[in-house]
């Protein structure tokens, strides 16, 4: 039998099983926290840190990924303060330069306009090449945990890190597949593949200029 | 240029010599790279099948690391010193020297397969800088005018029959 854990979000009573995370529990009482890297058939993966979410334990609060983080007994959860507000508002100002080429669109527009983000604060000090990528990781690791293709993969690091597709499998999986367009949180994988052609998404793009 | 059967003959000798275990990866890659001189695809694919590690994962350890080059480099690889006491005297200017003679960038390797390019932090011989390094042999004060001289014998002899 699993053990019931009670613990309070937002000065709301609510029972969790053991393991699930605080993100699970406060979808299943029915509070919204926001996510972009997150995805419910996937292992948690604490990227994007937008569903943070403030914990408060015998009188000391601290700041936690809440999509892998486990619920604990008599857990006091904040999942809307002006500090976590604040935070969420920088992580939205700071990916929106990513993804200045093709304007900040969808889930992380809605973001913005709900945390009051300027979207252009970090514009003029962004020196990568915006790829429209946020690099949540939902296309990697879904190929590899959901469809087990692994015919997309990441390379490189920092600025240059990036998602690309290893030919030798996507020609063999990807045009019956294409899963990972719905994944996208930011639309860019369906906008620029058809399946078969990966523009500036193969490794040889990646490689050219590297040594 | 290294053929296919050279790759997989030598990719099996060093397969042959480690357990299949994940974390055998990058020693694996590093030698390879140390026999071949570079990480040649097919390498990287009988890696990842050999450990039994999706190759994209095989890719995203290769390319984290600054070490790993999947180009061979050029018969004569040339390294430009950028530490501080070469930055100084003008090694940037050495390298755009460099990159126009031998008409690559850095980083690249030209496509007779004679001549590549880097930049590196320091050779360790400061007071003769600004320095090169090709194929080993370090070539000291130099001037972008210099730089055109140094270059004849070597562009001259693309056999490698260059005496040294």
């Amino acid at each position: 039998m699993e053990k019931l854990i009670s613990l309070e979000i937002d000065g709301k009573e609510v029972k969790a099983r053991e393991g699930m995370t605080v993100l699970e529990a406060a979808k299943e009482a029915g509070i919204e926290i926001p996510t972009l890297c997150y995805h419910e058939k996937l292992e948690p993966y604490g990227a994007c840190r937008i569903c943070s979410v403030e914990v408060e334990r015998g009188g000391r609060t601290q700041v936690v990924a809440s999509c892998g983080y486990p619920v604990e007994e008599g857990m006091k959860i904040k999942t809307r303060s002006e500090r976590i507000d604040q935070i969420r508002k920088t992580i939205i100002e700071l990916i929106a330069p990513s993804l200045s080429d093709g304007g900040v669109v969808g889930k992380v527009r809605e973001l913005a306009d709900e945390y009051g983000a300027d979207t252009s604060v970090f514009m003029s000090t962004f020196k990568a090449t915006p790829t429209r990528c946020i690099l949540c990781g939902q296309c990697v690791r879904y190929c590899s945990e959901v469809v087990a293709a692994n015919a997309i993969g990441f390379v490189g690091r920092g600025v240059e890190r990036r998602v690309v597709f290893l030919p030798e499998r996507a020609s063999r999986f990807c045009p019956t597949c294409r899963e990972c367009y719905e994944v996208c949180p930011t639309g860019k994988i369906a906008a620029e593949t058809d399946g078969s052609i990966f523009p500036e998404f193969s490794i040889d793009d990646f490689l050219s200029g590297k040594m | 240029m290294i053929t296919e059967e050279q790759t997989s003959q030598a990719v099996a000798e060093i397969l042959s010599s480690h357990k299949k275990e994940k974390k055998n990866l990058i020693p694996l890659l590093q030698e390879v790279q140390i026999r071949l001189g570079y990480l040649p695809r097919k390498a990287m694919q009988e890696i990842a099948s050999f450990l039994e590690v999706p190759g994209v994962e095989v890719w995203g350890v290769a390319t984290f690391y600054d070490q790993f080059r999947f180009v061979p480099l050029g018969k004569y690889h040339t390294r430009v010193c950028m530490g501080t006491a070469c930055h100084l005297a003008g090694g940037k200017l050495i390298l755009e020297a460099l990159e126009r003679e031998l008409d690559i960038k850095v980083g690249e390797t030209a496509e007779d397969g004679n001549f590549s390019l880097e930049r590196v932090a320091c050779i360790g011989c400061c007071m003769l800088a600004p320095v090169i390094v090709i194929k080993d042999k370090i070539y000291p004060k130099m001037t972008p005018f210099k730089v055109e001289e140094t270059l004849i014998p070597y562009k001259q002899e693309p056999q490698g029959k260059l005496k040294e």
